[in-house]
């Protein structure tokens, strides 16, 4: 009841905000009516007419006084200072439309710069995955028994007696990695090879997530007799099938074989891979008899963990099954002896991890760097009209008064930067989904009222750390001082001053640390793109093909499709070279190989030693410029069962055969048959950011696994502009086989492009955001040495007039500038020196503590600065005391 | 004139409401005129702090106002009770009535000995 009654009033009150004059001239004639009676009362008791009236207000206690108690009733106060508060901060602000304008620029930045990357940040990494439950869900990996490899991948037979023994999880699922199809076109459509993920029927219960249409796999497509089936992803129904759900249940052919649609998976759904676009179920790919190996590690397993069984406790029964494992195939130095775990959602945004929380962190120091400039904009102001301040008090102005004025100019100004921080924010954004497609989740980036929430504290924030420190020096009992120092305009009161100096170091260390920062990485991007692959790079172009094992079933077919192929590649006018391996340098991992040296004694059981494994043409060397270091490459007549060769790289004749010539001796390896070693060929490394690894090279025209291989990767080398062979070269596949597609047509340039992405991204953000600062903080500290020179001309003229030397004012000025530059340029470098250290990971050749870096930032800063400071100081040494004495 | 009571902070209101309820629709100076004649001369009244309390209790929806002529033909602002003025009054009478009536058992009580 009493609720309703003060809501009543309040809303009277508010309404009190319109038609305020018509409500004072109402309650005028009120108390004028009032008067009239009091004194016809008191006339009637015989007073004079002077008296009476003076009587009738002396009774009412005040005709202002009254009307003034009576507004504050009527009306809230509290809400109307408020309001002209606000109008009185927009005519400030708008006096001086430049520095205003700055400030809400360098505010905007600083905000939609934090916001985005907070938003990517929080989609990215904060937001749980959407499955069901996701705080169950955990990657599960093998600890190798090498202990080099604590998070390897998990083989097939493993994961086998893990489904069978363990009982702490609800849900376990297996899913193959990097498997690709050929998809057949269907009444003209072109073929086209397609990511896919072969996966056991348990992985969308596992992971809780339900089809679009359809269904998804059962027990009974699982397995080897089923019919084959596939689920399709959203992406590619609606690419390739146009969206129409008639598909389901009807067969597509992929690797000429025939696949069932039983379902579709919704929009948001791509599991392990952003580039997966279709599912079949593994154990039906699969043979039985792949899916029962101990030592060869190529999938990837999850489980969901039963209630009340901890991540540790599940993981622990998994690593004693692991060692029984272990200990019963001692001999074999490729099954590991332990389990490991991850949380799901650690596993999927591992990589990028620590680079989006380096950007974060750079962010918010360039808002803070903006929130100090706008402090030191706001003190300037208030230094300006220090005397007025001063002088409003003393008269009774009342302190929170004073300060809540700070207040709502700063807020202003944060919230004209928020605005237009959104909306950078926002085209921030598009900019960065659309550049980053490879990292994972980068489809649930959207802002949401979390990062409005966000937006909001941050304006707030911003507002409030420029608003106080703006007006420390409102407070306190310097009313008199005030008035004293303004009384005649001598210099500025030290005090603010030296608040504006401390503002500015701190500037310019936030400063100092982004550039380190940036510097760090640049060098190491430059480290990594200068990195040689070991091979040829210039205008080679390569592309992927895989030939279907049922339609090349026979090993003379594949045989004869690499040979004609690459004759007619060769005989295209323009090219210099063609050849065909398993993968080009820079193309990945791709595979390696266990293997024992025939004439070296046996190793200690449970010791194995691996190297890549690659299967390559005789002319693969030359036609990349590897050189041959010695012996020669593979015979060029040997076909499928000609005597087995193997040609080693250098690091690997260094590594197992040193001070002996390793021609002539044999491997033995791939189901432990001897290779004869036939040459020694110069180091290539599979990914740019690694050193080179042992490598051997396998003839790709004889049997390796009971057949020659069906996947390889076509490399062309031209003298002009390699770009222009991809289509003859596509052209000339279709040719040999209509349904078979190729992938990743890639120049070499574009391959390193696409494995440099992530440092070449970092190091360019961040880089900008180090120049955006030091451009901000040298407009502070250009500012307020501007601001320091005009409140010191009169000294300064005074100084002049008593002979001093114009060259002593410039150095003096330049090192008032200078100082608190040293000082932050001080802090900022032993900040650096703790911060980069976050960095380590993301670094490439370059150690935190680099030199040069660390050498060549302070020069950089202090020439940027110098400059910035000797505009103001060559300013302070021209002044005409004449001039200056006259504004006395 | 120094032994006069102030008035307590909150019984204003009540007064002028009870003033309403026995006179019937009045102006202020009307109001505050009747409130200083009940009180036997005892209470100093401020006539102008009677407006912003009025105007309370009009925001609280307690009374009503508008302008009217008075007896001698002069125009006034008149005060009326409303129904849920009423109401207040009569439950606001018995709250202070019934706190009236703890404090003088409480402070008749005889020392004991």
């Amino acid at each position: 009841m009493s609720f309703m009654r003060s809501m009543r009033a309040l809303f009277w009150r508010l309404s009190a905000f319109f038609r305020k004059q018509q409500r004072d001239a109402e309650f005028a004639a009120e108390l004028e009516s009032h008067l009239q009676f009091h004194i016809e009362d008191n006339l009637r008791a015989g007073m004079s007419p002077e008296a009476a009236r003076r009587e009738a207000l002396l009774k009412l206690g005040g005709f202002e006084q009254t009307k003034k108690n009576y507004r504050d009733r009527r009306g809230l106060p509290e809400l109307e200072a408020l309001f002209q508060d606000l109008r009185f901060g927009f005519r400030m602000l708008l006096k001086s439309p430049g520095s205003t304008a700055a400030v809400v620029i360098a505010l905007a930045l600083g905000i939609g710069a934090s916001t985005a990357m907070f938003t990517v940040v929080r989609s990215v990494l904060l937001r749980p995955l959407p499955f069901k439950d996701p705080a169950r869900l955990v990657r599960l990996y093998e600890h190798s028994a090498d202990d080099k490899f604590p998070y390897n991948q998990v083989a097939s037979g493993v994961f086998k007696a893990w489904k069978n023994e363990s009982h702490g999880f609800s849900d376990l699922a297996i899913v193959s990695l990097g498997a690709e199809y050929n998809l057949s076109g269907q009444s003209g459509q072109l073929p086209e090879k397609v990511r896919a993920a072969e996966c056991s029927w348990s992985l969308f219960p596992t992971l809780g997530v339900e089809p679009a249409l359809g269904r998804t796999f059962t027990p009974s497509d699982d397995q080897p007799s089923a019919n084959g089936t596939v689920v399709l992803s959203w992406a590619l129904w609606k690419r390739r099938f146009g969206g129409d759900s008639s598909i389901l249940n009807q067969k597509i052919r992929l690797d000429a074989k025939s696949y069932a649609v039983i379902g579709i998976m919704p929009s948001w759904f791509t599991y392990p891979e952003q580039r997966v676009q279709l599912w079949t179920p593994v154990y039906h790919e699969q043979s039985a008899k792949d899916m029962e190996v101990l030592d060869s590690h190529d999938f990837l397993a999850i489980g969901r963990l039963k209630p009340g069984v901890t991540e540790a406790q599940a993981t622990a029964e998994l690593s004693v099954i692991v060692r029984r494992l272990h200990d019963q195939h001692l001999d074999d130095p490729f099954v590991s002896k332990a389990a490991n775990s991850l949380p799901l959602l650690d596993d999927v945004v591992g990589d990028i991890k620590t680079s989006l929380y380096v950007l974060l962190a750079a962010t918010l120091c360039v808002l803070l760097i903006a929130c100090l400039d706008v402090a030191s904009l706001l003190v300037a102001r208030g230094a300006a009209r220090r005397k007025e301040l001063a002088i409003r008090s003393a008269l009774g102005g009342s302190r929170w008064r004073l300060l809540s004025e700070h207040l709502v100019e700063s807020l202003l100004l944060s919230a004209a930067g928020g605005g237009l921080g959104l909306l950078l924010a926002y085209a921030a954004l598009q900019w960065f989904v659309a550049t980053r497609q490879d990292i994972s989740r980068i489809e649930a980036i959207d802002m949401d009222a979390i990062v409005a929430a966000f937006i909001l504290g941050l304006v707030l924030l911003s507002a409030l750390v420029a608003g106080i420190a703006s007006s420390v020096k409102i407070s306190g009992d310097q009313v008199l001082s005030a008035l004293q120092e303004s009384s005649r305009s001598h210099s500025a009161g030290l005090e603010r001053v030296r608040l504006r100096k401390g503002l500015l170091a701190m500037e310019v260390g936030l400063t100092v640390m982004l550039l380190i920062g940036a510097g760090l990485l640049l060098k190491s991007y430059g480290q990594l793109r200068s990195s040689s692959l070991g091979c040829v790079t210039d205008n080679v172009l390569t592309m992927r093909f895989s030939l279907p094992e049922e339609k090349y079933a026979q090993p003379s077919q594949r045989v004869s499709f690499f040979e004609s192929l690459l004759e007619r590649v060769r005989a295209l006018p323009g090219i210099q070279s063609a050849a065909l391996v398993r993968a080009v340098p820079g193309q990945g991992y791709a595979g390696d190989s266990g293997f024992w040296i025939a004439e070296h004694p046996p190793l200690p059981q449970g010791q194995g030693q691996y190297a890549l494994a690659r299967w390559a043409d005789p002319g693969y060397f030359a036609a990349l410029g590897i050189p041959l270091l010695r012996g020669q490459t593979f015979d060029e007549k040997a076909r499928l069962d000609s005597p087995l060769q193997v040609i080693i790289s250098e690091s690997f004749a260094r590594q197992y055969f040193p001070g002996e010539d390793p021609i002539g001796k044999h491997l033995l390896t791939i189901g432990r048959r001897p290779f004869q070693i036939v040459g020694v060929v110069g180091d290539t490394r599979f990914t740019i950011a690694e050193a080179a690894r042992p490598m051997m090279y396998f003839p790709i025209y004889t049997s390796l696994y009971g057949n020659v291989p069906n996947e390889a990767t076509l490399a062309i080398r031209s003298s002009r502009d390699v770009t222009s062979f991809a289509v003859p070269g596509q052209k000339l596949v279709e040719q040999l086989d209509p349904e078979l597609a190729v992938s990743d047509v890639l120049t070499m340039d574009q391959l390193i492009g696409k494995s440099t992405l992530d440092a070449s991204f970092d190091a360019t953000l961040l880089l900008a955001f180090a120049v955006l600062s030091l451009l901000l903080a040298s407009v502070g500290l250009f500012g307020v040495l501007s601001y320091i020179v005009a409140q010191r001309t009169p000294e300064i003229g005074i100084r002049l007039a008593l002979g001093a030397q114009r060259g002593q004012l410039l150095r003096l000025t330049l090192v008032d500038g200078l100082k608190p530059a040293v000082a932050g340029l001080v802090l900022g470098l032993a900040g650096a020196a703790v911060a980069t250290r976050m960095l380590s990971s993301l670094l490439y050749g370059v150690q935190p503590l680099d030199a040069t870096v660390f050498a060549g930032v302070p020069i950089l800063l202090l020439a940027v600065v110098g400059i910035a400071c000797l505009l103001p100081a060559w300013r302070a040494s021209r002044v005409d005391p004449v001039i200056a004495l006259r504004y006395e | 004139m120094g032994d006069k009571a102030d008035v307590w902070q909150g019984t204003l209101a009540l007064m002028i409401l009870k003033t309403l309820e026995t006179l019937g629709p009045l102006h202020g100076y009307g109001v505050a005129r009747r409130i200083e004649q009940t009180s036997g001369g005892l209470l100093s009244l401020n006539y102008g702090t009677v407006y912003p309390a009025l105007l309370k209790l009009e925001q609280e929806g307690s009374i009503e106002s508008e302008w009217g002529v008075s007896d001698n033909n002069r125009k006034a602002k008149y005060y009326k009770l409303t129904r849920a003025g009423r109401k207040q009054l009569e439950r606001e009478t018995h709250d202070w009535k019934q706190a009236q009536a703890i404090l003088a058992k409480f402070l008749s009580a005889e020392p004991s000995t």
